[in-house]
């Protein structure tokens, strides 16, 4: 076990991936020389080199579309995308060409790389540079999603998508790069898509993914000093979806709190709750509550930026809300 | 990077050398194979509807496909049946994908505008405009790394010339030294906009050689001078330097199946269509006595034989079975997306 940070993490993934496969290489804007604008892969090009680190010019679709025409071509790209916000830029490559060609050719061949990115609020970056897309790439059939919390999944999982037949998604939270926690970089990785049960109780289900499982902890030890006992499940990827862990927990607690930084309508949260509708009916004592970031756009203020998305305070709040009608029930 | 004057002197004494006979046998089969396509609606095959023929544009197609060897890859745009039939394609496997039958080279799924290949470096056919063209850098930064000499070919419309994606794509190509070539087939129109609607500058080359790229402009009726053109840029993509090559062409047909060309007159199409490539390459034949018309007459009647028995063979494919529509969404031992149906059972079930 080490201590490290999720950007630490991150790139000891990149670094291990690419000492093990000399077919993975990483493009993007910033990666190299200057070491990646959150500084994740700083170092990995006095490492690697510039054939293995490239340095692009300011073009995302082509950067996703070079990534595309190499994935195919026998290298492992892991292309670089600098903020999730940029994602509409490259949309034509990365959901009509990524993400279908395995289906459009038939099965003829698939599309092996990884797009890493950063999203989230917690930086005052305002409207375009804060924002959570995952809703974007999740409703596209083809792409793999995987939105990781913790330093062990930041390593773990990147090296898995790594190792992926299809193209994945790999969005990162911009407010948890300098989250030191322990990790076991030798431990076995944890099975793809495999939802994390991070905390175990009997009064309510949370479910969440990237920073909002650090929200949902700290909520959860706040509402058991009540005597509240909250599970907490943490999805780590959304493509696969593990709905059978989330069932599982659902239909043995039938209290649900879906909690996500995205803004609430048609997002993830809207797509978990009619899953969980759908699914545990029976099960269910309230209709689940999504807890997401306001429907408006991200402002620079610290304050309206902190108060477009749900803090640990108000998962706290929402679920002893939730719980309340139990016992007024 | 020469102009396209000072060439053609150079082309000229070029065409004697060059062996006609093949160039013209391939532009004939790509001629025959595109008439036969719309033949799949008359005999009441419904896939497919999205057809675009590239008649007129055969010289393109063939000159710069015959120059492409084993290894190398290509993209095509949406009326791609040419250039994907010239490099080597079974026309049965394309005319069963094209009419979304199982046999096809995609099994049903693709069709005409997402046809591909991996044999012979098809990277894929694409419906959207410029959409094919960045996965060439790709393919150049692998082969380069290769270093075994393949080159990737973007294949394009003058329509491709007004999207952002195709300069982001020169640059890098031009920035990284990539065996990367980028050509477009300036059929003058995208789908009902004239080139001169469309942009200012059509000396197409000239943006190309703004990247620094090796680029030129050909005119696409002789195919022989396609091919010393794309003999130049394609070589030296190969050695590293990538290239630009603009192929000037007219749309014979419409945008697509239903387009009766409103937007231009009968004078424009019979000017355009008298800039016909396989006839000119057929008289050049019979005038250079390579050829008696007798002899092409027979050529041209195996041809037509060969492709009408694509219509036959598609006729006679199956469709692709309907479990198959949750294939290949992910690799082989994922698991398949759920079917709303099976997720609606398992819902309404559960008492």
């Amino acid at each position: 076990m080490v201590q490290m940070t999720y950007r630490d993490a991150l790139k000891q993934a990149l670094r291990d991936a690419m000492t093990e496969d000399d077919s993975v290489v990483v493009i993007g804007e910033e990666v190299g020389r200057y070491g990646g604008a959150y500084g994740v892969t700083k170092g990995l090009y006095e490492e690697f080199g510039a054939a293995r680190m490239i340095d692009t010019p300011i073009s995302e679709p082509a950067i996703i579309g070079a990534a595309v025409g190499a994935a195919m071509s026998g290298l492992r790209p892991v292309a670089e995308l600098m903020y999730v916000d940029f994602i509409g830029m490259t949309m034509d490559q990365l959901g009509n060409q990524a993400a279908k060609i395995r289906y459009m050719f038939g099965g003829q061949i698939g599309v092996p790389m990884v797009l890493r990115t950063q999203g989230g609020t917690g930086r005052s970056a305002g409207a375009q540079h804060s924002q959570s897309l995952e809703a974007y790439v999740l409703h596209t059939p083809g792409l793999r999603l995987v939105m990781p919390a913790t330093v062990s999944d930041a390593y773990h999982l990147l090296r898995q998508s790594l190792r992926q037949p299809d193209p994945v998604v790999f969005i990162e939270h911009k407010a948890l790069y300098t989250l030191k926690e322990e990790v076991d970089l030798s431990a076995p990785p944890p099975a793809w898509g495999k939802a994390a049960v991070r905390r175990t109780g009997d009064d309510l289900v949370i479910v969440t993914y990237s920073r909002q499982v650090h929200h949902a902890l700290k909520a959860a030890e706040e509402l058991s000093k009540q005597g509240l006992e909250a599970t907490v499940i943490d999805l780590r990827c959304l493509n696969p979806l593990d709905f059978d862990t989330v069932r599982q927990h659902v239909e043995r607690v039938g209290r649900v709190m879906v909690v996500s930084e995205g803004v609430m309508t048609a997002g993830v949260g809207a797509e978990l709750s009619a899953r969980i509708h759908e699914e545990c009916f029976d099960f269910l004592a309230e209709p689940v509550i999504r807890l997401c970031g306001e429907d408006i756009p991200i402002s620079v203020s610290v304050d309206l930026e902190a108060n477009s998305v749900p803090t640990s305070q108000a998962v706290q709040q929402v679920a002893a809300r939730l719980l309340a009608e139990r016992s007024a029930a | 990077m020469t102009a396209p004057i000072e060439t053609a002197v150079a082309d000229r004494a070029a065409r004697s050398n060059t062996e006609l006979l093949p160039l013209y046998r391939q532009m004939r089969r790509v001629r025959t194979f595109e008439e036969r396509v719309g033949e799949l609606f008359v005999r009441g095959q419904s896939a497919g509807s999205m057809l675009h023929l590239s008649i007129g544009e055969e010289a393109a197609a063939v000159g710069v496909a015959s120059l492409m060897q084993e290894g190398d890859t290509f993209t095509t745009h949406h009326r791609g049946h040419g250039i994907f039939l010239a490099r080597g394609a079974d026309p049965k496997r394309m005319m069963a994908e094209i009419g979304g039958k199982e046999e096809g080279y995609c099994r049903g799924k693709g069709g005409s505008m997402h046809i591909a290949d991996m044999g012979l470096g098809h990277l894929g056919a694409n419906a959207i405009v410029g959409g094919g063209i960045p996965a060439v850098v790709g393919a150049g930064l692998a082969s380069k790394r290769a270093g075994k000499g393949a080159i990737s070919v973007a294949f394009f419309g003058d329509g491709a010339m007004q999207q952002g994606i195709l300069y982001e794509s020169m640059n890098m190509a031009a920035l990284w030294d990539l065996p990367v070539v980028f050509v477009c087939i300036n059929n003058q129109y995208g789908m009902g906009t004239r080139i001169e609607q469309a942009t200012k500058g059509r000396a197409l080359h000239e943006r190309g050689l703004a990247f620094g790229l090796n680029a030129e402009t050909v005119d696409g009726l002789d195919v022989r001078e396609v091919r010393a053109a794309a003999t130049r840029v394609i070589d030296a993509a190969r050695g590293g330097t990538p290239g630009f090559l603009a192929i000037e062409c007219y749309r014979f047909y419409g945008h697509a199946r239903m387009d009766k060309s409103p937007y231009r007159s009968a004078e424009d199409e019979e000017q355009g269509r008298a800039k016909d490539p396989v006839q000119f390459a057929r008289a050049a034949l019979i005038e250079m006595g390579e050829a008696d018309s007798t002899h092409l007459d027979a050529l041209d009647q195996e041809i037509a034989a060969e492709m009408d028995a694509t219509i036959d063979f598609t006729i006679a494919a199956s469709e692709p079975p309907l479990n198959s529509m949750f294939r290949d969404v992910y690799a082989p031992g994922e698991p398949e997306p759920e079917a709303v149906a099976a997720r609606i059972d398992r819902i309404l079930a559960r008492e």
